[in-house]
């Protein structure tokens, strides 16, 4: 069906058709131009490029924070337009740099969120809030009961995390969800979630400009640049592609082996 | 005259004219938050009418006290000399600070949390009630709070339209040429402004949510 990617016999969770997303300002800017796209079931696919590559935009267009100028984005099957946007996102975890969680909510009620939308009984919410807290790595008997405030950098995403996969999405979307921490911090996250995404087999869209980190997540890699896809690779093949874009990538890992970028 | 003895002989007088004066600014805090409060809410999506709601809002700020309680007498319904026209005049000069407040608490939340709350699937109302309100609860008390402040101090004018309240004293002293008389409204109007100062405060202090 999709010419550009020959995926597994599966429907595609996500698929872009010729997608195009402009601002209408004075000049007709297009932030994402023509693109096709289809990540099937189960895949971790990372979006890597510079900023103002559109890697975010494309995100936003999945769970329809975004509704494309031009094409359709299709999820289970459906154009974005014609689910509800409210039963679409239900279905869509989503991790934001920041956490963005609720500073007057404590770590349960913030992950407990979606499940209270959905209207879930107490025992079940609660039961359900500390086996999350339990798969990321905090203790509910310590965590539970905090506030956004009182958590590191690296404890909050681990609760973004966590609340993203409430009511156990199939699919799960990640804006740059460890880019504000420390190199330390940020490491342990990436490894833990590397085992995490096997271990869920969730259909992960994730956006980075961190070619180490797309290195080590992805079962493949989408770069962007300009609006527009360059390279389409698994991992192994992605450091082999002759484009410019893709060296300029590569050349910014090298002197990662002395000093950190 | 001795102020203090002032005090004394009409302590029944002046401790009417305060309760007077407190139910005037309880009334019309109460119609000031009922208007600007949900209006506030209101104008968070609409563009226009936050323009035009805040401008109205300005605009009453803008004309002098004494001149607002005078333009009202002559107009029919919420007119007239008395408590009425008072309350009306007050609510207006009200609206302002708890508007501003209302707004500016509600925009100015995290837009990595208002990310988050929309793309979880919370609808538009979901937002506003469950985390716009309770992170602007704060700032919009702040804003009570100086209209409550500002409400006390024209109070005192709306004497001159014969709503009574503490400025009875301050018009009498002024035609009488009595500092006695002007302080046993003035300080009267200051302690409750600072009461109301104190009791507000703490009461945001303990709304705030982080």
């Amino acid at each position: 069906m999709n010419p550009k990617t020959v995926p597994e016999k599966a429907d595609p969770t996500i698929q872009f058709q010729n997608v195009t997303y402009s601002i209408n300002s004075t000049v007709h800017h297009k932030i994402v131009s023509e693109i096709s796209l289809a990540v099937t079931a189960g895949q971790t696919l990372l979006l890597l490029g510079r900023s103002g590559s559109g890697k975010t935009t494309l995100l936003r267009l999945i769970n329809r924070l975004l509704v494309p100028s031009g094409g359709e984005v299709i999820v289970h099957g459906r154009p974005t337009t014609d689910w509800d946007p409210i039963r679409l996102r239900r279905g869509i975890g989503y991790v934001i740099q920041d956490a963005g969680l609720f500073p007057h909510f404590t770590v349960a009620e913030n992950i407990a969120l979606v499940p209270t939308l959905e209207k879930w009984d107490v025992a079940r919410t609660t039961a359900r809030v500390n086996d999350l807290l339990m798969l990321v790595g905090l203790d509910p008997g310590e965590f539970a009961g905090r506030k956004p405030h009182e958590l590191s950098g690296g404890q909050r995403q681990r609760v973004g995390v966590a609340r993203a996969l409430a009511v156990d999405p199939p699919i799960l979307l990640m804006d740059e969800p460890f880019g504000a921490l420390d190199p330390v911090t940020r490491a342990e996250l990436q490894r833990e979630f590397s085992a995490l995404a096997c271990r869920l087999g969730k259909t992960i869209v994730f956006v980075t400009h961190d070619l180490r980190e797309a290195l080590l997540l992805a079962s493949r890699i989408i770069l962007l640049e300009g609006g527009r896809i360059v390279a389409d690779a698994t991992p192994q093949e992605f450091p082999r592609i002759d484009h410019p874009e893709v060296r300029a990538f590569t050349a910014s890992l090298a002197p990662l082996n002395g000093a950190q970028a | 005259m001795n102020a203090w003895r002032f005090f004394l002989e009409h302590r029944a007088e002046i401790l009417g004219a305060t309760a007077n004066h407190l139910a005037l600014v309880v009334i019309s805090m109460a119609f000031a938050i009922a208007i600007a409060v949900p209006l506030g809410m209101v104008i968070v999506h609409r563009r226009t009418l936050r323009n035009l709601a805040l401008g109205l809002a300005s605009i009453f700020q803008t004309i002098p006290s004494l001149a607002l309680f005078g333009f009202l007498i002559p107009i029919p319904f919420i007119g007239g000399i008395g408590r009425r026209t008072a309350i009306v005049a007050l609510v207006l000069y009200a609206l302002l600070p708890i508007l501003r407040n209302t707004y500016v608490g509600l925009t100015g939340i995290d837009p990595a949390v208002l990310e988050a709350a929309e793309a979880m699937g919370m609808t538009e109302r979901q937002i506003l009630w469950r985390v716009r309100l309770p992170l602007a609860r704060a700032v919009i008390l702040a804003g009570i709070r100086t209209a409550t402040i500002i409400t006390i101090g024209v109070a005192t004018i709306a004497a001159a339209i014969g709503a009574g309240g503490l400025g009875t004293f301050i018009f009498r002293g002024v035609a009488m040429v009595s500092d006695a008389v002007i302080l046993a409204g003035a300080i009267p109007a200051a302690l409750l402004a600072i009461a109301a100062d104190l009791l507000l405060g703490w009461l945001e202090r303990r709304l705030k949510t982080v």
